[in-house]
């Protein structure tokens, strides 16, 4: 299990087409909401998730991820988490590289040859909507949410209201 | 006297060098058998003489050779043809390559440069580079980390090296140089990183910084004169490009200048076009916020500006102003008069004078742009050359958080930097075009130096209502400001153009089609399907005799980010999702050249 996922890391590093590797099934858990907070969602790892209703309602940070995702990551990895001809389908890595890889990366970038991935750390666009951007790819890594614009959303919370204020500056 | 003698014979000697770097240029340029320049000629035309491959025959067109140039990314611009040497640039790392055309392409000298690959990120859009110009034997690479290399052309040694920008702070390159009198002009990349344009030009022989031009700020620094600068005729006044921002904006106020320049000797100006204000966000940048979005026209020799047009005051879509400025001189209401057309991102063809910079024409060139109902063309009106915003698709006027649908075009424009050519014997402008619409919401955002500053998401889709693909290649009129005629293509058309005197025009397709049509007619008279898509220019020469079509294949560039999965309507609901096309199920990454002939 460990090994595949390791297999799986390294292709997504080498820019490698998934396709070619036998799927392995997403363990619901991995993303299944155990508990909420002023409109935050999270597993029983206390990892940030996403919540959609039966009426496809998506939560607040899913739906701010899809904006800050098209604004800070979409002209390298193409329109919903896809990939381009450049950049691999960042949808995957959310769910392969679980969250502390995949924060650890979008902080520190990383470096494979001529393919590069920056370090967005000092990025307030970024970093203030880190949870957004992962919960929005997870979403879509993990195929519970379909390309585009997510038509309903849950209203902003206060807390994350302030959050961003304070984060933004 | 004897002193006075060798101080006379010094300057004699001076001048000749001088002169020499421009004739020699401005010779090879005349000469149809050689392609000295990317954009065909100083006057952007992409036009050539050359008719052994015309209407008749093209349909029997062959591949003579191929050389694969070992990089797998979106290959923009095209190879240049001096004497009997072919020079290829690549996309980063940016290798540039001389090959022998009298001995079956053998690599005479290689030259790659060690350039950061902390570049690459912020790059946006790929790491396409759009070629390498010529004069006076030397080569003039503008690498992806702005340092401009001047090169041996005989040898590839390096002459000398001068570093335009920083990317530290997301200052880019992707154009060509335009090497003219003594002078190498050079612009920057860098719109979505809040990048402050200019251009710049340095010395020929020493690489010497000789002047630069700001796109905004004091009038020092955007080298305008406030009696003298005009703006549709009217001096633009003190101040002009900080009293249309607020506060200091305009330090991080982009207007980048990565497109095509083009040039008229005897006027002794160069003009081009600035690109979109940073950031996506109106919102955080009332004003007009000049001079980005412009077209400006400059002296060669002191770089300062004789007039400008701001064509979209106040962007609100990201339709950068950056489009080729091609030159012609053409009849217009009964009179012989020198112009400029352009095409641009917002999907108006402009047609200009260029020695006053006088607006003729301004028309749609896709029948679906909707932004606007036109331009304002009446000089003694206060909106006079102004476009007119539909509010309905005003992403300033909506606001920030709301998102804006149906924009058409898209923020890739109508056309993006993809050149047109220019018949002088149909007199008609062949133009790459993309098809697409899109949704539109910007939002805030914090500026941090070297990383992006867009400030807006985006959905881009095909346009409604129409033949359902994403492309067109289009004849234009351009006195008459209409379409002569429209070839639907399925994907954007992201290939520069090439006319010939065969009455043939060539384009490449995002599939990897070669193709050659009738100049007058539009009839599809040959297609080829090379290796990759191709976002290259097409370019024509003649070796021993005989002429040859060359094309680079490698798909990418913007054009890479979204077709490669595929682009989505979302208002056509779940249903649709993926139900255009997508690129990668008809062509994959590659970097090649492939050179085509007739058969002996």
């Amino acid at each position: 299990m460990k090994t595949i996922h390791r297999i799986m890391a390294l292709c997504l590093a080498a820019g490698l087409p998934m396709a070619a590797l036998a799927e392995d099934p997403i363990d619901p858990k991995s993303y299944e909401v155990s508990y909420d907070e002023d409109g935050r969602y999270f597993t029983e790892d206390d990892v940030p998730t996403f919540k959609i209703a039966d009426d496809g309602t998506v939560d607040w940070l899913t739906f701010s991820g899809f904006r800050r995702y098209h604004a800070e990551c979409h002209v390298c990895h193409g329109p919903d988490g896809e990939g381009s001809t450049y950049a691999p389908a960042i949808k995957n890595s959310s769910v392969d590289l679980g969250y502390d890889e995949f924060v650890n990366v979008v902080v520190n970038g990383r470096n494979n040859g001529n393919s590069v991935m920056p370090g967005f750390g000092e990025n307030r666009n970024v970093m203030c909507y880190l949870d957004d951007i992962y919960v929005y790819l997870k979403a879509r890594g993990t195929d519970n949410l379909a390309r585009g614009r997510p038509a309903k959303k849950e209203a902003k919370s206060d807390v994350i209201r302030e959050d961003e204020d304070a984060c933004m500056g | 006297m004897k002193k006075l003698k060798l101080f006379t014979s010094g300057i004699a000697l001076c001048a000749a060098t001088m002169a020499y770097a421009n004739d020699d240029l401005i010779a090879q340029m005349e000469d149809p058998s050689q392609w000295a320049i990317q954009t065909g000629d100083y006057k952007n035309q992409r036009y050539s003489q050359l008719e052994q491959i015309n209407a008749e025959n093209v349909g029997d067109l062959q591949v003579a050779w191929t050389f694969s140039t070992g990089v797998l990314r979106g290959h923009e611009g095209s190879p240049l043809v001096i004497g009997d040497t072919m020079y290829v640039h690549t996309p980063f790392p940016n290798i540039v390559y001389a090959l022998d055309l009298a001995n079956e392409g053998k690599i005479i000298w290689k030259y790659e440069p060690k350039q950061d690959p902390d570049v690459i990120p912020v790059m946006c859009c790929d790491t396409v580079n759009r070629g390498v110009a010529y004069a006076n034997g030397k080569i003039f690479l503008h690498q992806a980390d702005t340092k401009v290399v001047a090169l041996n052309a005989e040898t590839g040694a390096v002459e000398w090296e001068a570093q335009n920008g920083d990317p530290a702070i997301g200052e880019t390159n992707t154009a060509t140089v335009l090497p003219i009198k003594d002078k190498v002009i050079v612009g920057i990349s860098g719109g979505e990183f809040g990048v402050r344009g200019s251009v710049t030009a340095y010395n020929m022989e020493t690489g010497e910084q000789e002047w630069r031009a700001y796109s905004m700020g004091p009038d020092s620094d955007i080298l305008a004169d406030p009696e003298n600068t005009t703006h549709l005729g009217t001096p633009v006044g003190a101040d002009s490009g900080t009293n249309t921002w607020e506060g200091d904006q305009w330090m991080i106020g982009g207007g980048t200048t990565w497109g095509w320049y083009s040039a008229d000797m005897d006027e002794n100006l160069f003009y081009y076009g600035t690109g979109n204000p940073s950031t996506w966000n109106p919102a955080q940048r009332p004003g007009d916020n000049r001079w980005s979005m412009t077209v400006m026209a400059r002296d060669i020799d002191t770089g300062m500006a004789k007039w400008f047009y701001q064509m979209t005051p106040h962007d609100e879509w990201d339709y950068d102003g950056i489009n080729e400025m091609i030159l012609t001189e053409q009849e217009i209401d009964g009179e012989e008069r020198k112009l400029l057309t352009h095409f641009d991102r917002n999907g108006l063809a402009y047609t200009m004078d260029r020695v006053s910079g006088e607006l003729l024409v301004a028309e749609k060139y896709d029948p679906v742009v909707n932004w606007t109902t036109g331009v304002d063309m009446d000089p003694n009106s206060d909106t006079y050359g102004r476009p007119a915003v539909v509010a309905q698709y005003s992403t300033k006027q909506n606001g920030e958080d709301v998102n804006t649908t149906g924009i058409c075009p898209a923020a890739l424009g109508t056309k993006d930097q993809q050149p047109a050519a220019y018949s002088p014997k149909t007199e008609v402008f062949y133009v790459p075009t993309n098809h697409v619409c899109m949704d539109y919401e910007p939002f805030r955002v914090s500026y941090t130096a070297g990383q992006p500053y867009v400030g807006a998401t985006l959905s881009m889709y095909p346009a409604p209502e129409s033949h359902g693909g994403m492309g067109n290649f289009i004849a234009w009129d351009n006195i008459n400001g209409e379409i002569k005629w429209s070839i639907p293509e399925k994907f954007s058309v992201w290939s520069g153009a090439l006319a010939t005197a065969g009455d043939i025009v060539f384009y490449g397709t995002l599939e990897g089609h070669l193709k050659a049509v009738h100049a007058e007619t539009g009839e599809e008279l040959y297609r080829f399907k090379t290796p990759s898509g191709i976002i290259g220019n097409v370019m024509t020469y003649e070796s021993a005799g005989k002429q040859y079509i060359g094309i680079l294949s490698g798909v990418g560039g913007w054009a890479g980010i979204g077709l490669a999965a595929g682009l989505t309507n979302p208002n056509d609901g779940l249903g649709a999702v993926g139900g255009y096309a997508a690129l990668s199920d008809y062509t994959a990454l590659g970097g090649q050249l492939t050179v085509f002939a007739l058969p002996d």
